[in-house]
C-alpha cells in the first residue's frame, strides 16, 4: 500500500506568488478525504502536487511505497476517440492486454451507466457524460488513491447521486478517495474527514461531523455561513 | 489576343483528349511528389511530434533552425542533391542523378522540414491541452508523441497536404536533379518552363491547369475531409 501520504512543508510557488504555503499534513488509508475551500485556495493545485504533475518549490511530498493512483481533473480531456476506446486506452498504457482491457473497459462503463453510448466520439459526449468517461477511465484502472476534482461539478441531480454512489462503491473496493467538492451537502455525504484550505494555508482538518458542526477557525466559519439554502 | 485564345483552345483539347504526352508528364509529377511526401512525412511527422513534446536542452535552437529550413530555397536544395548523386559525389556510384529517384530525393529533403516545422506547432498545441491528463495515465514520452499523432490527425492531414502542394509546384530542385529529359524526368512545372520559353503555349497552358487544379482540389478535398471528421470526433 502507497499509504500514508505524507506532506512536509510543502510549498509552490509560481513567480514569487505562493500558491500553497508551507502545509505540512499526514494522509492516511481510509477515510474519504474531502478538500473544501474558496476558489482560488490552492484545491486543485495541492492534488496536482500529491498526484506528480506539479513539483514543490521546497518540502515535500512523501508516498509510503509505490502502487498506482488516478486522477479525475476538474475539466477531463478525451482522446479523439470512441468512449470506449479512452478506457481501453489508458489500461493499455498500464500495460493491461487488449483483449483484458476491451472486457474491463465495458464493464467500467456500464457500471457508471454509459454503455448506451460506448461507441459514441468521445470529444462530442456531453459534459456531464466526459466527466463520467472520465471517472470510468480513471476507475478502470484500480487505483489504490483516485483524486477526483469537482467530479459532479457538470451533472444534473440524478446524475450527480449515481457518480456518488460510484465514488462510494470506488472506496468500498479498497480506493483511497481523495477529492474536492464545492457542493457542502456532497461534503457531508461523502466525506469523512475535511482538509480546509484557504489561501494556500491547510486551514482547519476535521472529521466531517466536527467541521461542519463546530468549526473552528475564522475562515471556515465565514466559509460555512456563506452555503446558499 | 487570338494567339493566347488560340492556346488556350488547344490546351482544353490536349486536357479534353487526354494527350498521350501531357498524361505521362501528369502521371509522373503526381508519382514523384506523393512518393516524396510520403518519405517526408514518415520523417517529419514522428520528428515534429519529437520536438513538440519531448524537453531537452537546445531544443528551442533545433526549433529555430527547422523554422528557417522551411524556407529552404528549391534551387539550393537542388544544387545540394545534384552534389551528392553526381558521378564525382559521395552517392554518385548509385546512378541517380537524372531519374525520378533523384527528383523524389530532392522533393523529400524540400518538404520534410516543412511538415516537421508545422507538426511541430499542431502537436505542440495539442499537447498543452493533453499533457497532464496523458502524464496522469503514465505515457511516457514516446505514448504521448504516438497519442498526439493520432489525436492530431485531420490537422496533420492538412499540414501533409500542404507538403505535397509545395513539392508538386517546386521547379528549381527537380530542374536541376532531374534534367529535364524528355519522356524521362519531365514533370509539369520544369515542362511549363521549358515549354514556355520554346513558345510552345498550349501544353505549358494546359499542364498549368492540370497542376492548379490538382492543388485545388487536394485541398478542397482535405477541407471536405477535415471538417466532416471534426463534425464526428470533436
Ligand atoms: N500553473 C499555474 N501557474 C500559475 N498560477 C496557477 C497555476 N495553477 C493555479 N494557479 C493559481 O493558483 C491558485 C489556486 O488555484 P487552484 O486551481 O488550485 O484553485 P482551486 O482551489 O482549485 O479553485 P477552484 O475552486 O476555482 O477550482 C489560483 O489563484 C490560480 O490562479
Ligand atoms: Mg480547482
Amino acid at each position: 500500500m502507497m499509504l500514508p501520504l505524507n506532506l512536509k512543508a510543502l510549498c509552490f510557488v509560481v513567480a514569487n506568488r505562493p500558491i500553497i504555503r508551507d502545509m505540512s499534513c499526514e494522509i492516511t488509508a481510509g477515510p474519504k478525504t474531502v478538500i473544501l475551500g474558496p476558489n482560488g485556495a490552492g484545491k486543485s493545485v495541492l492534488m496536482r502536487l500529491c498526484h506528480g504533475l506539479l513539483h514543490p518549490t521546497s518540502g515535500s511530498v512523501a508516498w509510503h511505497g509505490r502502487g498506482r493512483q488516478a486522477m479525475v481533473f476538474q475539466r477531463p480531456v478525451m482522446l479523439r476517440r470512441s468512449a470506449i476506446g479512452n478506457v481501453i486506452y489508458g489500461l493499455r498504457l498500464a500495460g493491461v492486454s487488449r483483449k483484458e482491457a476491451e472486457s474491463r473497459a465495458a464493464h467500467v462503463l456500464e457500471a457508471v451507466g454509459l454503455t448506451a453510448i460506448a461507441q459514441r466520439a468521445a470529444r462530442v459526449l456531453s459534459g456531464g457524460e466526459q466527466q463520467r468517461l472520465a471517472l470510468a477511465r480513471a476507475w478502470a484502472l484500480e487505483p489504490g488513491v483516485l483524486f477526483l476534482d469537482e467530479p459532479t461539478a457538470n451533472l444534473d441531480p440524478n446524475a450527480t447521486r449515481d457518480v456518488e454512489s460510484i465514488i462510494s462503491a470506488i472506496h468500498a473496493s479498497g480506493t483511497k478517495i481523495i477529492m474536492t467538492t464545492h457542493s457542502l451537502g456532497q461534503a457531508r455525504r461523502l466525506g469523512d474527514e475535511i482538509l480546509f484550505l484557504s489561501d494556500g494555508r491547510l486551514v482547519e482538518r476535521a472529521p466531517v461531523d466536527t467541521f461542519f458542526r463546530r468549526p473552528k477557525s475564522s475562515e471556515a466559519v465565514a466559509f460555512l455561513q456563506g452555503e446558499l439554502p | 489576343m487570338s494567339d493566347i485564345s488560340a492556346a488556350l483552345a488547344e490546351a482544353l483539347r490536349l486536357i479534353g483528349g487526354m494527350d498521350a504526352q501531357l498524361a505521362q508528364i501528369v502521371l509522373l509529377s503526381v508519382r514523384v511528389s506523393l512518393v516524396a511526401v510520403t518519405i517526408a512525412a514518415l520523417v517529419a511527422l514522428p520528428l515534429g511530434a519529437c520536438l513538440a513534446i519531448a524537453r531537452f536542452p537546445g531544443r528551442q535552437a533545433l526549433v529555430a533552425i527547422l523554422n528557417a529550413l522551411m524556407g529552404l530555397p528549391p534551387v539550393v536544395v537542388g544544387l545540394l542533391i545534384y552534389l551528392l548523386l553526381s558521378r564525382a559525389g559521395p552517392l554518385g556510384e548509385f546512378g541517380l542523378l537524372f531519374t525520378p529517384t533523384a527528383m523524389i530525393l530532392a522533393q523529400a529533403v524540400l518538404v520534410t522540414p516543412i511538415i516537421a516545422a508545422l507538426s511541430r506547432q499542431v502537436i505542440e498545441d495539442a499537447w498543452i491541452e493533453y499533457e497532464e491528463q496523458l502524464r496522469s495515465l503514465n505515457a511516457g514520452t514516446v505514448a504521448a508523441a504516438r497519442t498526439l499523432l493520432w489525436d492530431a490527425r485531420f490537422a496533420l492531414m492538412t499540414v501533409v497536404l500542404a507538403g505535397f502542394g509545395r513539392a508538386a509546384a517546386e521547379v528549381g530542385a527537380v530542374m536541376i536533379v532531374g534534367g529535364n529529359i524528355d519522356g524521362v524526368t519531365r514533370v509539369m512545372t520544369t515542362t511549363i518552363a521549358l515549354e514556355t520559353s520554346k513558345g510552345d503555349l498550349p501544353l505549358a497552358l494546359g499542364l498549368g491547369m492540370v497542376l492548379v487544379a490538382i492543388i485545388i482540389g487536394v485541398n478542397l478535398l482535405a477541407n471536405v475531409v477535415k471538417l466532416t471528421a471534426q463534425k464526428r470526433h470533436g
